[in-house]
């Protein structure tokens, strides 16, 4: 056997981000304690020169390499991009919040740039080999960033409770691969797919595989029934990791959901796209239910996520490229409109004043009229009200869904979705209709404000024009 | 039955009873033995599957290393057996139940004939036939990407693991041996000059 080294420019970006995230490790170490902001801003600008790196070295067509464990394709590149942006936004909005707790800290940092490089390689991954280990380093690393604040007991808590439960997940999705593997005799997902494809009918251990991956990235995804761990570990966790789990995490378990699927396990599309449509059901159903009974914001967002959860995956039950296409713009307007709200209840607090339930933003309006109206361009995209961007990606993924005839699904998840809104309009009222508590003015810092002001731009930019992202999504899904 | 059979159904049960006891004694360094004598016996399976390399590997670092750090912990800990076990009892008709299922469906599936598991006979390589060599020759070609992610992996493990148990505490009585180095005889002994006593 003679051996072909692999070419790794493709993997450019990724080699980029593990280099820096050890260089900030050791760096780090050498500065005084007033000079921590160094680690900050060297991470932000390693995420942004990746963002650079990889649009840079685009490839025109999909380019597999290390002897199929990665592809780079326009999917894997829109998504990292989306990645990085979002990361570096959480760290930025959540500087002043961890420096008034004591949590400024390197390897918040080091933390956070290896789950950027363990999305990467969930992102880029072609093999089931990759798909776990990508999968592990980001958990890790989260684990670790959920129990960061370790003087304060909910933190542990919630960390040993994401600990457990991702090691039931990843067990799952485990023994999903083995079966798989099992029966086609390959790791990588081509050759899985022409396996399974070669063998004409379905086999049960096939049949029983596809369950146990689907369970394991259902897990990850956070979809009813396998949502319990998501509003402990949003509450649990300090705001900036909360910030940190729910956005960028997504986009690497969309592609993971793309990735196994739609390329690895696509001959059986019929059975799985009949269990997404039970979970997409179920957790845009009690997603949008049980939040109306939440009074802390950060549990509600919890609920939040799954019921948007439910909708990135009403999108693989289309099982068209406009569904992928659509689900993949509605993950990604997902996480610029998650890390807006997580940075506003962020900027909110203060030294010792942490934005915990709905009654805490009692009269934002009065207090800080910028950041009220931002939150209120949120929730109300959140929500799915028209003209702003989470109108659009309902609307585009309920469109694939109604093409493929499945009209019941669309008209159950447009209800829910009205019920739903009730919950965000409240938040509204609090902020716009109650008195406040205590009326001091919020001081935020300038760059914080001109991100926000950024973030809030896009969401309404983006909801009058969609066509732009949405060319792009088609585009790299095609 | 040939020897290799009669051997794979010794180490088998070996394997199963000392699993078994594993969870079902009392003492916890008992249990961590048994854990002990039963990767012990799979290092043997695995013998038997002409993957001496992997065999060594399973007795080196998990009975050699893990397993020891393991009965140190628990050593440490001097864990209340009694709590652990309450519900027990109450649990165990559920729990009993659900196993069985799982075991049922799972030998349905895979004795069936539709199961479409790929299976082969076992190739037999000569005496000198290295397995160490063949793992380590595709271990840093044609896997040496999730070979790396792996070690990133291990260095998130160590980061994590001093980041959220190291703490420097306030107020423990500790010498800086460079400053004991460093010591002067000007910061240690004071001349005092004390007058003679004067006769009252």
């Amino acid at each position: 056997m003679t051996f072909v080294p692999p070419d790794l420019m493709p993997a450019l970006p990724e080699i980029f981000v593990a280099t820096m995230a050890c260089l900030v490790l050791v760096i780090d170490v050498y500065l005084p304690e007033a000079r921590r902001t160094t680690t900050l801003w060297l991470s932000i600008a390693t995420l942004l020169f990746a963002a650079l790196l990889t649009l840079a070295t685009a490839p025109e067509a999909r380019v597999p390499g290390f002897h199929g464990h990665f592809v780079r394709d326009a999917m894997g590149d829109v998504l990292k991009i989306g990645v990085y942006l979002s990361m570096a936004a959480a760290l930025l909005y959540s500087r002043d919040y961890l420096r008034n707790r004591t949590l400024f800290k390197g390897e918040y940092y080091v933390l956070a740039l290896f789950a950027v490089l363990g999305m990467m390689v969930m992102i880029s991954a072609a093999s089931f080999l990759t798909v776990y280990l990508g999968l592990e380093l980001l958990s890790l690393s989260l684990y670790a960033l959920v129990a960061f604040d370790r003087e304060d007991g909910r933190c542990s808590e919630s960390a040993m409770k994401y600990f457990v439960l991702g090691a039931l997940a990843s067990g799952m999705l485990l023994y999903g691969i083995s079966m798989m593997y099992g029966a086609t005799g390959s790791l990588n997902l081509a050759s899985v797919a022409q396996a399974i494809a070669g063998k004409g009918d379905k086999t049960l251990v096939l049949i029983f595989g596809t369950a146990f991956l689907v369970v394991g990235l259902a897990f990850k995804l956070g979809a009813v029934p396998f949502h319990m761990w998501l509003p402990d570990v949003y509450q649990g966790a300090p705001t900036s990791v909360t910030m940190i789990v729910a956005s960028a995490p997504k986009l690497a378990a969309f592609a993971l959901t793309m990735r196994i699927l739609v390329e690895g396990v696509a001959p059986l599309g019929a059975d799985w796209q009949q269990m997404l449509m039970v979970l997409a059901a179920l957790s845009i159903a009690a997603g949008n239910v049980i939040a109306i009974a939440q009074t802390n914001i950060k549990r509600l967002l919890a609920y939040s996520t799954i019921s948007h959860v439910g909708f990135i995956l009403l999108g693989f039950v289309a099982g068209t490229a406009e569904g992928y296409a659509a689900s993949m713009f509605y993950a990604l307007t997902y996480v610029l409109m998650t890390v807006g709200s997580f940075g506003l209840l962020i900027l909110c607090g203060r030294a010792g004043v942490e934005i915990e339930n709905i009654s805490d933003l009692k009269g934002l309006n009065d207090r800080s009229p910028w950041l009220a109206f931002m939150m209120l361009v949120l929730m109300m995209s959140t929500a799915g009200i028209p003209f702003l961007v989470g109108f659009y990606a309902k609307f585009a993924v309920l469109q694939a869904v109604v093409a493929q005839g499945f009209v019941g699904l669309a008209i159950f998840a447009v209800i829910l979705s009205v019920i739903g809104a009730f919950y965000y309009l409240r938040v509204v009222k609090v902020m716009y209709f109650d008195k406040a508590e205590d009326d001091t003015t919020l001081s935020v810092s300038a760059d914080a404000q001109v991100l926000m002001g950024a973030n809030g731009l896009a969401v309404m930019l983006l909801g009058v024009y969609p066509s732009g992202l949405m060319a792009l999504c088609s585009a790299a899904i095609h | 039955m040939g020897f290799e059979k009669f051997l794979f159904y010794v180490f088998a049960i070996v394997l199963v009873f000392a699993s078994v006891r594993v969870i079902t004694v009392r003492n916890p360094v008992h249990a961590a033995l048994f854990l002990v004598l039963a990767f012990f016996t799979s290092a043997a399976l695995w013998l038997l599957l002409q993957a001496e390399f992997l065999a060594i590997a399973l007795v080196l670092v998990y009975v050699g290393a893990v397993m020891v750090l393991f009965l140190f912990v628990v050593m440490m800990l001097d864990i209340n057996v009694a709590p652990l076990r309450e519900g027990f009892i109450r649990n165990a008709p559920l729990g009993i139940a659900v196993a069985t299922i799982i075991v049922i469906e799972m030998a349905l599936v895979l004795t069936s004939d539709r199961s479409g598991l790929v299976s082969g006979a076992l190739q037999n390589y000569a005496a000198d036939h290295s397995n160490t060599k063949e793992l380590g020759s595709v271990m840093y070609t044609l896997y040496a990407y999730p070979f790396e992610i792996a070690a990133l992996i291990l260095l998130v493990a160590i980061v994590a693991a001093i980041g959220l148990t190291m703490r420097r505490r306030q107020g423990v009585r500790y010498v800086d041996p460079a400053e004991q180095v460093a010591v002067r005889r000007e910061g240690r002994v004071r001349l005092v000059n004390l007058a003679a006593e004067k006769k009252s």
